[in-house]
């Protein structure tokens, strides 16, 4: 079904808030680092908590390694007297999908969604193995990076792409970052200098993987009269989807993603031209198999903001995307953009999530 | 109190329970154990390795197990110089997805090759197994899959 045959009610992302993104932010729980964040994501457009008919978050136990911890998060925002509240085990974009439908519905008209997550806490090569088929892979602690390299030298050994374009994706990435004061790793280095790194695991260089970020986000959705209230340019997001892959990665053509062509084709991506496009790549070679499953050519402006490899907050690194979108198009630097966002092993789920400038 | 009175108490954190793996897992599992390799069957004909209780592609059931293997083709391969704690070999290995022959669908183990150079997509590679008694129908039951006719 084309998003153009879907009924959408409009929703406009009204507010969008994010941490300094840090290698380990050791001073704070998370509710403490929630906190400044969402009272900027409110403070932003003047409202406050009680403002939004519905909470939603999204966050992992296994980051913080205790069960329930989304709960205790909920202090951030004060959830007395009682709120609708929800939460999912995945990436805030995934929450904020879960608060749009609902606003969809049209018994809301405000939610507010985040997202946080201390990488550092623990050894994310052994937790991100816990995502794994518990039967014939997680036994053995494939770790994230070693499956990423193996979908890196699939990519290689189609032609599709060279250890020296994953150098370009890191170089550019981390260029563009200096320009986002929110980003943890920004430099101006050559590719020919990047391609001078040693090997993690062969085939991807240190420059291919992502830092090990600490940080958390968070968005207000607005729709009917409250979005317009809240901007003089509102955000609208036109088309919607997630779509997801078999978990057995030998099942899988790991060179392209066609969760993603899937999510992007039901979300209208190609009903107009992309100023900008937003993509959570987690390593440098995810991005050129994204930008493919997408279909955006060389006028799209990818990853203004560094992207992941510049700041990937786990858990929130996708939530990240939309407001990094939306914000290029309140700021009127982009008047359509597309924002993804991935999730599992070697972009085993992805979310494609469309906005346009309205007047 | 002299510390000959302090109490102890021995506490073990457990999961007291048992899962079933299933007819199309279990078996895989028990073949492990036997020192074979079984697939399933796809709706479409292709033989699934390792085996889903459903088509990984098209959801259906699958059918029929049938026998695949030991040998096989690296389809993909990473080299692991520093390997990490929990990883199955502790010197340097290749993690692989390997298509087993008879399969349509890779697997993912480790190769226990001398160097990098002994390895490339498309490299043949035969499982080895532990002896038998030390077999428990899992997938640390093959050690690592090596090349076929190499050193190691």
């Amino acid at each position: 079904m084309s998003a153009a045959a879907r009924a959408v009610r409009p929703v406009s992302i009204a507010s969008f808030a994010q941490s300094q993104n840090v290698r380990k932010d050791d001073e704070r729980n998370e509710v403490e680092g929630l906190m400044p964040v969402i009272a900027e994501v409110f403070g932003n457009i003047g409202i406050t908590k009680d403002d939004v008919d519905f909470i939603c978050s999204g966050s992992t136990d296994y980051l913080i390694g205790g069960p329930f911890s989304f709960v205790m998060a909920l202090d951030a925002v004060g959830v007395w007297p009682p709120r609708s509240e929800s939460h999912v085990e995945m990436d805030g974009a995934w929450a904020l999908y879960e608060a749009w439908v609902l606003l969809q519905e049209g018994e809301i008209d405000a939610a507010l969604v985040y997202s946080f997550g201390r990488s550092s806490l623990g050894d994310l090569s052994e937790i991100l193995t816990l995502q794994l088929d518990p039967y014939y892979e997680a036994p053995m602690w494939p770790d994230i990076v070693s499956l990423s390299a193996l979908q890196a030298r699939a990519l290689i050994d189609s032609g599709k792409a060279t250890e020296a374009d994953f150098a370009a994706v890191a170089s550019r990435s981390r260029r563009d970052a200096l320009s986002n004061p929110k980003s943890q790793v920004a430099n101006d280095i050559a590719p020919e200098v990047l391609l001078q790194d040693d090997y993690v695991v062969a085939p991807l260089r240190r420059h291919t993987l992502p830092p090990i970020t600490d940080g958390a986000a968070a968005v207000v959705l607005a729709a009917g009269d409250k979005a317009t209230a809240w901007s003089d340019r509102p955000v609208w997001i036109t088309g919607f989807d997630h779509r997801i892959e078999t978990h057995s990665l030998g099942a899988r053509d790991l060179t392209t993603s066609p969760s993603t062509a899937k999510a992007a084709e039901v979300a209208g991506v190609a009903a107009g031209k992309v100023d900008v496009a937003e993509i959570h790549a987690p390593f440098a070679h995810q991005e050129l198999i994204l930008a493919e499953a997408l279909g955006l050519d060389d006028s799209v402006a990818i990853n203004p903001s560094g992207g992941a490899l510049a700041a990937n907050p786990l858990m929130s690194a996708g939530l990240i995307r939309i407001g990094e979108a939306a914000e290029r198009i309140r700021s009127g630097a982009a008047d359509r953009a597309v924002a993804h966002a991935t999730s599992g092993p070697c972009l085993q789920q992805n979310l494609v999530c469309v906005l346009e400038g309205g007047a | 109190m002299a510390d000959s009175e302090v109490l102890h108490a021995e506490h073990r954190l457990e999961y007291p329970y048992s899962r079933s793996t299933g007819p199309v897992i279990g078996a895989f599992l028990t073949a492990l154990r036997d020192g074979r390799f079984v697939g399933a069957t796809g709706s479409d004909g292709r033989v699934i390795v390792p085996p889903t209780e459903y088509d990984p592609i098209t959801s259906d059931d699958v059918g029929e197990l049938v026998e695949v293997g030991p040998g096989g083709v690296v389809e993909s391969w990473a080299w692991v110089s520093h390997p990490l704690r929990k990883h199955p070999l502790q010197s340097p290995f290749a993690w692989a997805l390997i298509t087993l022959d008879g399969a349509n669908t890779a697997m993912l183990h480790a190769v226990d090759a001398p160097g990098p150079d002994a390895l490339a997509t498309g490299t043949r590679v035969t499982a080895r197994f532990r002896p038998e008694a030390e077999r428990i129908g899992a997938m640390a039951d093959v050690e690592a899959f090596v090349v076929e006719g190499g050193a190691s």
